[in-house]
């Protein structure tokens, strides 16, 4: 492997981990928070995959970085500015139906990177993702059942259904944008071309919320900037939960 | 007439490599690692344990996840190591494997039957909905057998478990989830 395109795949490996991570630890905060009891349960669940899903592409980052650095230092060590996850993994959890909505959003998105990361050349990054196909599956039926039932339900969770999708709408678009690394890792036949599954996305997506009774909203705004680090203040306060242990105990095991 | 019951190709591999395998004795060994989510259940019996080698006097053992955030994967490290040092073996390593993904379909015969028994309906007690996927109802119940079930949650106690009720008996049970 040439040294440009293992920075560029170590990149790519931090990218995703850090979308998983910042993911999974924003559906955790809904465990003792859910609805009931199985939802509570589900949450946790899902939680855990994509956290899971952080340590492999972390462990993979460490392996490529072979500089000393751990799975947690990825996780735990690094400030929002050197965090690239997308900013819709950030957007705080709000209320159920934004959650399921978002949920819904990176289910799709998922349901669709992996099959084509799975024909990666690189077999870690494959193997990630052929791991992680199996559980996006189980994902996908939740939240799609979820968004139905929640759009077509009473006038409140329709009302609050379709406050979140216009709300997260402006956080897709950074979904399917590439830059230099990723267009290089493309080139590679290592990294996925996200830009050809935009079509694809947006046609599952507005069959489910037409399905739903909600409205697709129409592209009128935009937001970016999670892949060079330009986050929302919602990060800074993720972070600061989520290493607060790791930060004031150093080395500690248990 | 009775009904005969095909072994899975993935299944029949594993028996292969157990059986032809240099130190089947450890294969043996390690049966007593069980799956601390499921203390019914060896590792063996539930497809995590993929493969143990001897590279000169290191003993090589090859555990793989069930599901990526499978919280008991440490546990089950752990484990591994003692019973191997119980038994004298101090030069060792476990290493994890992704590729391929794990499958419900690696559970061994035995390892269905003890599922069974201890409470939970395995993967085939249940047939797939369209999608392949956990059906909404109609997994056979561990506690009496009916079929008359419904599905309550499709995450249980455990990421690799779905939560069903029996309307016959009443109990609450989890379903080993196809995966
Ligand atoms: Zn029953």
């Amino acid at each position: 492997m040439s040294d440009t395109i293992k920075d560029a795949t170590l990149e790519y490996a931090i990218r995703l981990g850090d979308d998983a991570n910042v993911l999974g630890h924003r559906i955790s905060e809904w465990v003792s928070h859910g609805p009931f009891l199985e939802e509570d349960i589900a949450y946790a669940n899902v939680a855990l995959d994509y956290i899971g899903r952080a340590r492999m592409f972390y462990g993979y980052a460490s392996e490529l970085a072979n500089d000393g650095r751990t799975e947690d230092d990825f996780a735990y060590m690094r400030d929002d500015r050197q965090y690239r996850n997308l900013l819709l993994m950030e957007m705080p959890k709000e209320d159920f139906a934004y959650s399921q909505v978002r949920q819904l959003f990176i289910d799709i998105y998922y349901g669709l990177l992996l099959p084509e990361l799975v024909k990666s050349k690189d077999d870690t990054l494959a193997a990630i993702a052929a791991k992680a196909i199996k559980e996006t599956r189980y994902h996908l039926r939740r939240s799609r059942d979820w968004v139905l039932r929640l759009g077509d339900g009473t006038e409140e969770s329709h009302r609050r259904t379709q406050r979140a999708v216009d709300s997260l709408w402006g956080y897709t678009h950074e979904m399917f944008e590439m830059d230099d690394t990723e267009r290089l890792l493309v080139d590679s036949g290592i990294g996925v071309d996200i830009t050809k599954l935009r079509d694809d996305w947006h046609r599952q997506v507005g069959s489910i919320l037409t399905e739903a009774t909600l409205n697709v909203p129409e592209d009128s705004w935009t937001v970016r900037g999670g892949r060079i680090g330009y986050h929302t203040e919602n990060l800074g306060h993720l972070l600061t939960e989520m290493q607060f242990v790791h930060r004031s105990y150093p080395g500690c095991q248990w | 007439m009775s009904e005969i019951s095909l072994m899975p190709e993935e299944q029949y591999h594993r028996l292969q490599q157990r059986d032809t395998s240099e130190v089947k004795e450890l294969w043996d060994l390690l049966d007593e690692v069980k799956d601390p989510e499921i203390p019914a259940l060896s590792i063996w019996d539930l497809g995590i344990l993929r493969d143990i080698e001897r590279q000169g006097d290191r003993i090589v053992v090859t555990i793989t996840p069930t599901y990526s955030g499978c919280p008991a994967m440490d546990t089950i490290t752990e484990d591994i190591e003692a019973a191997l040092n119980a038994k004298g073996y101090e030069s060792l390593e476990v290493k994890m494997q992704l590729s391929p993904a794990w499958s419900s379909e690696w559970m061994s015969p035995e390892g269905r039957r003890k599922l069974r028994n201890y409470g939970v309906a395995p993967p085939e007690d249940a047939d797939a909905s369209e999608d392949g996927l956990t059906p909404d109802a109609h997994a056979l119940c561990p506690h009496c057998g009916s079929r008359d079930t419904r599905l309550l949650s499709e995450f249980g106690s455990t990421a690799c478990k779905a939560l069903f009720q029996c309307q016959a008996c009443k109990e609450t049970f989890d379903y080993f989830k196809k995966i």
